[in-house]
């Protein structure tokens, strides 16, 4: 046995000629890049492709009271519906207004110095046109949240006292949701603004005001931490230069917090936004929310279908909207370090 | 009396029981277009002297006096170089020093405070980095800014806080070199505090060494009467010079070793040790509160 085992040659393998080092290395790093760019390009596309089938089998399979969910293939037919829509209805209200400019000359040949009564076109809002609401009514509440936001962070991040003051209400109101304020404000809206010619509608204003409340908890805590937490060498500077109160603000506790209030704003955006469907729904305010609203009120599968459009709008307007605050911090601030 | 005085000034940190007392019976008399230097370990208190002079803190007792006037608060009369410069990231270069120029000087006409920039850009080089932000500067044209801006202010003295230590060695002797020479330009009254006996020494009129904290106070003052110029490779081989280095250093060294060695408390220990789970109770005579550590030592235990 041992004998048989102690002639067995061993084998050695002899080793392959390696071929020259620079193509290997060259090669290696092809290799790398290669599945640099597939996990980068790949990756996604490969998700999304899942993310299709599962929902067209999901959608295949789950029946409601009126058919079945639609699936991906329904939901663009239906963009492309409501694509088709705004623009038949554009070339409506063009159409209108030209008959309308037709009709006022003639009445104006005939009766001379007589006015012409100023009619608007009344065709319902498109889809665009509803998005468009939506994004005004978040910019809107969000000016006036940032507004409020930003010169009360700034004056909490500088006196503790104000901030103590401050705090329980901040803790208090910060986690309230926006369905909780939205019929305060309508009752608010509809009894202190009556003005005889109105510039905003009043489920506008209710959105909007609603977005406000929402959205600046966290400019407001980002201004103050950030105010709080500047570098005690920027503000010997200002003493020793004797700065004014105002100036001090200005040229040097804005910009040294501008990193820490655009993350708010941010942050601040985002929440808005998301309030801002709820709000349109309650309010009947005529975006997005509204839409949502009125498709679930019809409760067909094409409007099923229209509202999955509008919730992949939502979510692609959001995306940009929060690369669009980036972009502006990074243009604003400082530090060019931002995520 | 001097430009700047300072009378039995103290200064601590800290609530009434843990408080540490950093600076104790401070005083110092400057004259107008003097330049002193402060040396003293990193620690023994040096930037709260600073601080007090340029009025950023208030001494617990004593007074500070400039040109007679009792210091009270900062102003742009004491021009501060911060060690670690203090510029404002924002701003460029000439933005940085406009800011401390519109503040001493609010009702000069632009142009004026625009020419008045400048010159002291040019009076530390910097003239090609005028509008680069301070990150794009290195650490030595960074505290040159800072010199720049103190400077531009004309105050009646200026204060310098290490304003070289974060630099590397080349470099800090060319911006010595630069301070000596703006020094020699307009004869502003200096406060140099520094951790370098030898920058010290080849700056200024008179060096005092500041003893090591808790309760820093300063030693004898030694004039350097070395004539100026002074070079920086001669300056080695004057006996002079290094007569005034050895005072100094033998001083530092001397009030460090007296006050590292001496233990302010003495800890006592408590006299019991845990007993041991191995040792059997019966070996401990069947005891079963702790015992004494002295007690212990007579007990025999089988192993």
């Amino acid at each position: 046995m041992n004998e048989a085992v102690s002639k067995v040659e061993p084998v050695v393998e002899k080793a392959p000629s390696l071929p020259p080092k620079a193509p290997a290395r060259v090669h290696r790093e092809m290799d790398e890049r290669l599945r640099e760019l597939f996990s980068s390009i790949g990756a996604p596309l490969i998700s999304f492709a899942v993310f299709l089938l599962v929902w067209s089998q999901v959608a295949a399979h789950v029946k409601v009271n009126f058919g079945s969910i639609p699936g991906p293939v329904a939901v663009w037919q239906q963009t492309e519906v409501l694509w088709n829509t705004h623009w038949a209805e554009r070339k409506k209200e063009t159409a209108f207004y030209q008959e309308l400019a037709k009709r006022r000359a003639n009445f104006l040949a005939k009766n001379p110095g007589q006015t012409f009564p100023d009619i608007k076109y009344s065709g319902p809002p498109t889809y665009f046109d509803q998005i468009c609401t939506s994004l005004e009514t978040v910019f809107t509440g969000f000016l006036i949240g940032s507004l409020i936001a930003v010169p009360v962070g700034i004056i909490c991040g500088l006196s503790r006292g104000f901030f103590n003051a401050v705090n329980p209400f901040i803790q208090i109101f910060k986690p309230v949701s926006p369905l909780a304020w939205l019929p305060i404000v309508m009752i608010m809206v509809s009894a202190l603004y009556n003005p005889p010619h109105p510039w905003f509608e009043k489920a506008f204003l209710s959105s909007a005001i609603t977005v406000a409340m929402c959205s600046l908890w966290p400019t407001l805590i980002n201004t103050a931490l950030g105010v709080a937490s500047i570098d005690k060498d920027y503000l010997n500077v200002a003493r020793v230069l004797k700065l004014g109160w105002w100036k001090q603000v200005w040229k040097i506790v804005l910009p040294a917090s501008l990193p820490y209030i655009f993350t708010g704003l941010r942050l601040s955006l985002g929440v808005g936004w998301m309030v801002l469907i709820a709000a349109e729904m309650l309010a009947q305010n005529p975006g997005l929310g509204k839409f949502i609203w009125d498709m679930f009120q019809n409760g067909s599968s094409d409007t099923l279908a229209q509202i999955m459009v509008a919730v992949f709008t939502i979510g692609f307007i959001g995306f940009v909207l929060d690369r669009l605050m980036l972009v502006l911090q990074r243009l604003v601030t400082y530090d060019a370090k931002a995520i | 009396m001097g430009f700047l005085t300072l009378q039995n000034v103290s200064k601590g940190y800290g609530a009434n029981g843990g408080r540490t007392e950093v600076l104790r019976d401070i005083n110092l008399d400057v004259e107008r277009g003097e330049f002193v230097a402060i040396v003293g370990f990193s620690g023994a208190g040096k930037t709260t002297l600073i601080s007090l002079i340029a009025g950023l803190i208030k001494p617990d007792s004593g007074s500070l006096t400039l040109n007679n006037s009792e210091i009270t608060e900062p102003g742009p009369d004491r021009g501060v170089v911060f060690q670690n410069y203090s510029l404002l990231p924002w701003l460029s270069v000439f933005e940085n020093i406009l800011l401390a120029v519109e503040s001493v000087n609010p009702n000069w006409p632009a142009e004026k405070k625009k020419q008045h920039v400048e010159k002291y850009i040019a009076m530390v080089s910097l003239t090609p980095a005028r509008d680069k932000k301070p990150r794009e500067l290195s650490g030595g044209m960074r505290q040159r800014v800072s010199v720049a801006r103190a400077l531009a202010m004309d105050p009646q003295i200026l204060l310098l806080d290490e304003p070289l230590s974060a630099l590397d060695a080349l470099t800090r002797a060319t911006l010595q070199d630069e301070i000596s020479r703006i020094w020699l330009e307009d004869k502003k009254t200096v406060v140099l505090i520094t951790n370098d006996p030898d920058e010290g020494i080849y700056l200024a009129d008179r060096i005092i060494p500041l003893s090591a904290g808790p309760g820093a106070t300063l030693g004898p003052a030694i004039a350097i009467d070395i004539p100026r110029p002074r070079d920086r490779k001669e300056l080695n081989h004057i006996p002079r010079f290094k007569e005034i280095r050895r005072q100094v250093i033998e001083f530092m060294l001397h009030c460090k070793s007296s006050q590292s060695t001496a233990i302010s408390r003495k800890l006592v220990l408590p006299d019991i040790e845990p007993e041991d789970l191995a040792i059997p109770r019966a070996a401990l005579g069947g005891r079963t509160k702790p015992i004494r550590r002295s007690e212990i030592k007579h007990v025999e235990v089988d192993a």
